[in-house]
């Protein structure tokens, strides 16, 4: 059964799109950005026990150049969010991100002057993962979120219709100001 | 112990000791801000005090119309076991003191942070850059009137 009895005839119908899709979201490989206890999860999520691999995201790449999505895990300071803006900068489209943890997401218990209170205000955001910090489990079901939101994407129907992919952003440094 | 350093330190110089207090067998000193590095260079030179070890040298804002700042050095003689905490106050504008890394060099980080949190400048320090905050930043974060989450725009965030 399976591929063996859909191929019978040696080929299959599909769109483009979902051939793209299909490989995009089962290759999705991660940027780990771990910055803080977060990080230790994450580290449990691509061990055997959890084996992110089962997904496809087994690539954990230490480069930007070669990844697909930024995991944000940990608590990000102002300070620290030039570097983070600055190593999605350097990830080439298509790329997402998930906000590990109620530090990225909101600033968590970090209610200060030097924490930003969410990543969401520099960056932009696919998937928030709740907990403090997330259990693995929970970070694999971000990243299932994550691959139906990728499966529902029209990488090529954009394209044609002659809508940017990608648009470079440039100027200066915008000031935001911290909630009150 | 405690007796044999206050007796010294009034030896050393009179009005070293402005106020003292004990607690729990640990001596307190407030010294004249102006004397800070001859009271130190003394404790630290002197062979039976021998207090070699800057444990630890912080700030405080008191918060009070007069002597609003407060610099703390944690000392600690190794020879003797013994711990001697000295404090002196600063006026609340422009809070100025002169430096100790001249008598322990491990004070230079400490003074740094104490200058980038409260806004104490110790004059004659070596490197006097911020600690933790970003360089261009104006604000004193851990001063009582600082609000606690921070001035509206001081940081800038880049652009989405």
């Amino acid at each position: 059964m399976g591929l063996g009895a859909a191929m019978a005839d040696g080929f299959v119908t599909t769109r483009l799109d979902s051939v793209i899709n299909w490989a995009r979201k089962n290759s999705l490989w991660p940027m780990p950005m771990g910055i803080s206890c977060c990080a230790i999860e994450m580290m449990a999520t691509a061990s055997p026990r959890f084996d992110i691999s089962r997904f496809g995201s087994e690539v954990m790449r230490f480069t930007p150049r070669q990844c697909d999505v930024m995991i944000v895990a940990g608590t990000v300071t102002y300070k620290m969010a030039k570097v983070v803006r600055k190593i999605y900068d350097q990830m080439p489209e298509p790329k997402w991100v998930i906000s590990m943890g109620a530090c990225a997401s909101s600033g968590g218990m970090f209610r200060s002057y030097s924490v930003v209170q969410g990543i969401d205000q520099f960056m932009p955001v696919d998937v928030y993962v709740a907990g403090c910090p997330p259990r693995p489990e929970n970070l694999l079901r971000a990243l299932l979120e994550l691959q139906s939101q990728v499966s529902e994407e029209r990488p090529l129907g954009d394209f044609l219709r002659g809508e940017k992919i990608f648009v470079p952003e440039e100027g200066p440094v915008e000031r935001i100001s911290t909630p009150s | 112990m405690n007796q044999t350093i206050l007796d010294k330190l009034n030896a050393f110089a009179p009005g070293t000791v402005i106020e003292s207090n004990e607690f729990r067998g640990d001596l307190t000193v407030i010294v004249p801000a102006a004397e800070i590095v001859r009271i130190c260079r003394f404790l630290h030179d002197d062979p039976d005090l021998a207090f070699t070890l800057l444990v630890d040298l912080c700030g405080v804002d008191r918060y009070t119309p007069e002597g609003r700042f407060e610099v703390v050095y944690n000392l600690y003689s190794m020879k003797n076991r013994q711990y001697l905490r000295l404090k002196l106050r600063l006026e609340a504008d422009h809070p100025k003191v002169q430096t100790v890394t001249g008598v322990w060099s491990g004070a230079n980080w400490h003074e740094r942070e104490t200058f980038d949190m409260y806004g104490v400048v110790f004059e004659g320090h070596p490197d006097l850059r911020r600690m933790f905050m970003p360089e261009e930043y104006e604000h004193f974060p851990l001063r009582k009137d600082y609000p606690l989450m921070g001035i509206p725009d001081a940081i800038p965030l880049p652009r989405k």
